[in-house]
């Protein structure tokens, strides 16, 4: 038996109040710590499949739109624009690389990507197994669908019109499993990448026995991924495109911190509540403590009078302070970690985005700091009061 | 060997209780008998350390108490002192057998008793994992006075411990209490108003 024994015996013997302190600052902290998960993994999510795009171009429409959909794979794309334009784009000497994209079709809702072998570079894939396409109708399969839906090569399967599992079938014109990518932690794990031409030809234009180039005056691809030759151009080039062309362009790193702008709001009142609510979590603490003390001052006397010090008797509460925050900062951890996969597992079926990161992040022992010092506040006044308590007074008003 | 001379003490700094000597040598016990508001707590308390003299001074096994600062006080209360009260007082959240080995712990450099030993000489022996809420009163007294004990103290001290009970009772807990101490070789010393322990002791100051 000890002192730090005393006081965890102490907050079982109170199991509600403990109770209720504990998921006060559990449910504060698990608010805040998931706020910070969620920003974390998306900003970071969100840079890495920015990086080395600074442009997109596609057909009008909302900007924010074109890029979710052709960056980030998650909206409906705005439309699509002729290969010519594109084409033209691409001549253009401030643009230094691009990436053509082509939607079309979908497999069991995981979306097929018409690209050229420069897409591979953009996102810096290599091959776990097998390799990439050659030909026509065949794919590379992202790791995670390859895991999910259980690919190998040389399986093949029949994809189906549109962005949804429930679009029309092209039986006729079946993809071959060519390769599986190695895990990049983009968006290309959760993509089907082809030729360009596959996309093409399920949908119809089957006319490459004639000639394979100068053909392009009716082709169409979804949008272009661009890098400029220099960072300057990012301030004249897109808005030279939106005045003078039938296309779009829209600046990614510009529309993702407009979104986040959007979001800031709500995020910041989630924020203060979820403090508020450690605070509340703190005033608790500080009540359950000094009710208690009411009810145990002749067993705080007794302590004294068996040896122990005012030192050790404060100590007590500040031990029994310090368990409740801790404990409730690990609870609160724990169930910042389910709400993530909770989330994680909504965004992975309806997005096929899926959030993984469960270590601790550095603002978190900032929060841990901060439960910390919480507990030390709410213990403060009745630890100073035990530390004065007259025994011979308390031990006489029996 | 206990002794106070001149022993003076004041709550407000107006009233001031003045207590008789007392000079006890070691192996004998003293009743201190006297009626409400006269100041038998407060001379208890003084006994225990849990208050310091206004003026003169108190000698226990030949160390002047009064000149104790309070951690020294509390070290030497633990270590020498067994109080048992008039209601008993436990650690709520502890069981018996835990009260016990806090007080082990509070007075860690006491060689002390074995906890399931004193209780089986109490006859609570079975009460040893039980919360003290579970206890009954007469059970709660007996395992009070292994919490005095526990710690081999050199002195007991009995604060009005049979003012609630009937003769029976009474002369049961004074005759518990004279033996628990003979055994660990304490001296005891009651405080009381009730004039039926007069009988059981050879020494009896008048407060």
């Amino acid at each position: 038996m000890n002192i730090f024994k005393l006081s965890v015996k102490n907050l079982f013997y109170r199991p509600l109040s403990s109770l209720l302190s504990l998921l006060l600052l559990a449910l504060g902290v698990s608010m805040i710590s998931l706020l910070m998960l969620i920003n974390s993994v998306v900003q970071d999510q969100m840079n890495n499949n920015l990086k080395g795009i600074d442009m997109v171009v596609g057909a009008k429409g909302s900007p924010l739109q074109l890029i979710l959909s052709s960056v980030y794979h998650v909206d409906s794309p705005t439309g699509n624009i002729s290969l010519m334009e594109a084409r033209s784009i691409e001549k253009n000497p401030m643009v230094g690389n691009s990436v053509p994209l082509l939607y079309g079709d979908n497999y069991e809702g995981f979306r097929i990507v018409g690209t050229n072998k420069k897409f591979i570079e953009l996102y810096n894939l290599s091959i776990e197994n097998g390799s990439f396409w050659d030909n026509e109708f065949e794919v590379v399969v992202g790791k995670k669908i390859a895991t999910k839906l259980n690919l190998k090569v040389g399986d093949t399967f029949v994809t189906s019109h549109g962005l949804r599992e429930t679009g029309e079938a092209h039986t006729d014109t079946p993809f071959t499993v060519v390769g599986i990518t190695n895990f990049s932690n983009s968006v290309a794990d959760q993509l089907i990448l082809t030729s360009a031409e596959s996309v093409w030809g399920v949908h119809g234009d089957h006319t490459h026995d004639d000639e394979e180039h100068g053909h392009d005056d009716d082709k169409e691809i979804t949008a272009m991924l661009i890098k400029f030759n220099s960072p300057m151009n990012v301030i004249k080039f897109p808005r030279y495109i939106n005045e003078n062309t039938n296309l779009q362009s829209a600046v990614p790193s510009y529309e993702i911190s407009r979104l986040f702008k959007l979001f800031g709001f709500g995020i910041e009142t989630i924020n203060l509540l979820a403090y508020l609510i450690i605070i509340v979590s703190g005033i608790s603490i500080f009540i359950t403590l000094f009710n208690s003390m009411k009810e145990r001052k002749y067993d705080m006397a007794l302590i004294r009078t068996l040896g122990g010090s005012r030192l050790q008797l404060s100590s007590m509460l500040v031990y029994e302070a310090l368990v409740l925050t801790i404990s409730g900062f690990i609870l609160g951890i724990i169930l910042s970690r389910l709400g993530l996969a909770f989330i994680s597992s909504l965004m992975e079926s309806s997005f096929n985005y899926s959030l993984n990161s469960y270590g601790i992040l550095n603002n978190e022992f900032w929060l841990l700091a901060i439960s910390i010092f919480i507990g030390l506040i709410a213990c403060l006044i009745p630890s100073i009061q035990v530390y004065k308590m007259d025994i011979s007074k308390t031990l006489s008003n029996e | 060997m206990i002794k106070t001379e001149s022993l003076k003490f004041s709550y407000d700094g107006k009233k001031y209780f003045n207590f008789p000597d007392i000079n006890l040598d070691s192996g004998e016990n003293l009743l201190i008998i006297g009626n409400s508001g006269i100041g038998k707590t407060t001379l208890l308390h003084l006994l225990a350390g849990i208050l310091k003299p206004g003026s003169g001074s108190i000698s226990i096994s030949g160390l002047d108490i009064s000149k104790f600062s309070d951690t020294e006080l509390d070290k030497f209360r633990g270590d020498n002192i067994g109080i048992v009260f008039q209601k008993p007082h436990f650690i709520s959240s502890l069981t018996i057998n835990e009260n016990l080995k806090l007080a082990q712990y509070l007075s860690p450099s006491k060689i002390s008793g074995d906890a399931k030993k004193i209780l089986e000489s109490l006859n609570i022996k079975d009460k040893y994992q039980q919360k003290p809420n579970q206890l009954s009163e007469g059970e709660k007294q007996r395992a009070s006075i292994a919490l005095a004990l526990i710690n081999y103290p050199s002195l007991i001290l009995a604060d009005e411990p049979t003012s609630s009970l009937d003769d029976f009772n009474c002369n049961n807990v004074i005759k518990l209490l004279k033996k628990q101490a003979k055994d660990h070789k304490a001296q005891l010393i009651v405080i009381t108003h009730d004039a039926r322990l007069k009988k059981h002791f050879k020494n009896n100051l008048n407060l």
